[in-house]
């Protein structure tokens, strides 16, 4: 079977879901549950109605979708290296870990939307807050497996560094990253699903542009097809972003998955 | 250019201390290729481990060219048996090669000569840009010895390096080994099970008796040389010396009596 072929025959669901619900939803004749059709209609007229020499992008589409991307990315690299930082010095350094662990599992237990008012008091409404609040909600599964992978090197790996005389930061780049790599991997997988939660979240609360606040401001007004349509940009995003991440995965870690294979 | 006194090493304490090296004394001479067998569990492995820096063992002394160990020396190398986990998996065969030379202060371009010339020494020549995983495990150890050739180490010292490969590799690489020595002038210390192995590849083989390991025996091999699978695995002293240290790993004649 060729690609084309194959991708059909594991995508027909999605049309045939889509037909059911434009039908349920037409029967019904519920305002609260548009048909997928006015839904899309939304979606275009409130981003897809600007002229074609800029990809028919509207207004709101550039004001909101960038900013709230840009937030998203910025909080998960952020917490990215930070979490890796924080995790390859914790997983190397038992002392450490006895010390810190006990912090770190107090922190992650504390559900990240909750901390919304204090980093609201603390940096004002805007884009520093909601970084932070991304940040501070997604950095704990990267620390965390981090740390698990650096503890979990091959001792004859770290055995053959040592007998070679590998200098300390070559065996941090050459020996425990890289070992680290598939958990750390993970931990930012995790990661990326979360930081688009919190940063609707916080636009939500405290935000005036991105897509959060573009959903309350549907909201507000009864737009119930603009409310569906951000839901299903916000589907589309987390959908675009992981699949972006497992390509990324796919290539950096080759060497993982064959090495599993073939030992 | 290797002295070894009176080294012991215990595991752990009270009732279940392990007392695996129970005073061993042995010296090697520059370029000799000196096997060393015993039953196994016996503390060969704590052995290697204490020459190689990687232990500190519970007492007695190892002297390097005159310099006692106590980290991984710069002047010697090692090859594990389990290469897959000695090799690393995210690195290509080249740069598993030329990656320990960084420690040798030589720039990309030579260190990049040096690994292409190992790999050609040992038979990979054209393999450098594959991945460990793509070879087979008498390739892979290939590629460990390699990269220590390339290091060129005073003292080499190989920890069961064929135990993990079939019997027809095995051979290979015990030829290979005899080859590549000459090429370098290297001292040898070979950790094997193997007896009939211990005496093919060896100038000299030393027998440690079973934990707490003491040296029984240390029997030179007057094989003629090149040596060859076939008519020295036949001729009569060889014969003769793998009874020998048959006997002696069994622990089947007095420690006295042992040849010096």
């Amino acid at each position: 079977m060729g690609r084309a072929p194959r991708a059909a025959a594991r995508l027909w669901p999605v049309p045939a879901v889509l037909v059911v619900w434009e039908l349920v939803t037409r029967a019904v004749g519920d305002l609260s549950f548009p048909a997928p059709t006015r839904i899309a209609a939304a979606m275009r007229a409130m981003w897809l109605s600007g002229p074609a020499d800029r990809l028919w992008l509207s207004d709101a589409a550039l004001a909101n979708i960038p900013t709230s991307v840009g937030r998203l990315l910025a909080g998960w690299a952020l917490a990215g290296v930070a979490g890796t930082a924080l995790g390859i010095a914790l997983g190397r350094s038992p002392l450490l870990f006895r010390l810190v662990d006990p912090l770190v599992q107090f922190a992650r237990a504390i559900p990240p939307p909750m901390l919304l008012p204090f980093f609201m008091a603390l940096f004002a409404i805007g884009a520093r807050m909601q970084i932070n609040v991304i940040v501070f909600g997604v950095i704990w599964p990267i620390l965390i497996n981090s740390a698990e992978g650096a503890r979990h090197v091959d001792r004859r790996h770290l055995e053959t560094a040592e007998v070679f005389g590998l200098s300390r930061g070559q065996r941090l780049l050459r020996v425990i990253l890289p070992s680290a790599m598939p958990k750390i991997f993970a931990g930012l997988r995790l990661s990326l699903s979360l930081a688009l939660i919190l940063m609707v979240i916080s636009e939500l609360v405290g935000s005036t542009d991105g897509i959060g606040f573009q959903l309350l401001d549907a909201q507000r007004s009864y737009d119930l097809p603009g409310v569906w349509a951000t839901i299903v940009l916000l589907g589309v995003l987390g959908y675009v972003f992981n699949s972006a991440f497992l390509a990324a995965e796919r290539r950096i870690l080759s060497w993982h998955r064959s090495a599993k294979q073939t030992t | 250019m290797l002295e070894i006194s009176n080294l012991t090493h215990t595991y752990g304490s009270g009732p279940a201390a392990h007392h695996a090296l129970g005073g061993v004394d042995l010296s090697v001479a520059k370029g000799e290729l000196v096997c060393i067998v015993g039953p196994s569990g016996c503390g060969k492995s704590t052995l290697l481990r204490s020459v190689a820096g990687l232990l500190r063992p519970g007492g007695g002394e190892v002297l390097l060219n005159g310099t006692p160990v106590d980290q991984a020396p710069d002047n010697l190398a090692v090859v594990f048996q389990d290469y897959s986990r000695s090799l690393f998996p995210w690195m290509s065969v080249a740069d598993n090669v030329s990656l320990p030379l960084r420690r040798r202060k030589l720039d990309r371009r030579r260190r990049r000569e040096a690994a292409m010339e190992a790999l050609a020494q040992v038979g990979l020549g054209g393999a450098e840009g594959k991945y460990p995983w793509q070879l087979s495990g008498g390739m892979q150890q290939r590629v460990s010895i390699a990269r220590a050739l390339a290091y060129r180490p005073a003292l080499l010292l190989m920890d069961e390096p064929f135990g993990s490969v079939d019997a027809q590799t095995r051979e290979d690489l015990e030829d290979l080994t005899l080859r590549v020595r000459g090429h370098h002038n290297m001292t040898i210390l070979l950790i094997t099970h193997d007896i009939d192995e211990s005496v093919y590849v060896g100038d000299r083989v030393v027998v440690l008796s079973k934990a707490p390991a003491k040296v029984v025996g240390d029997l030179r091999v007057d094989l003629p040389c090149p040596r060859d699978q076939i008519t020295t695995r036949e001729h009569p002293g060889f014969v003769h010396l793998r009874a020998e240290v048959g006997r002696l790993v069994r622990g089947l004649r007095n420690p006295s009596a042992a040849t010096p």
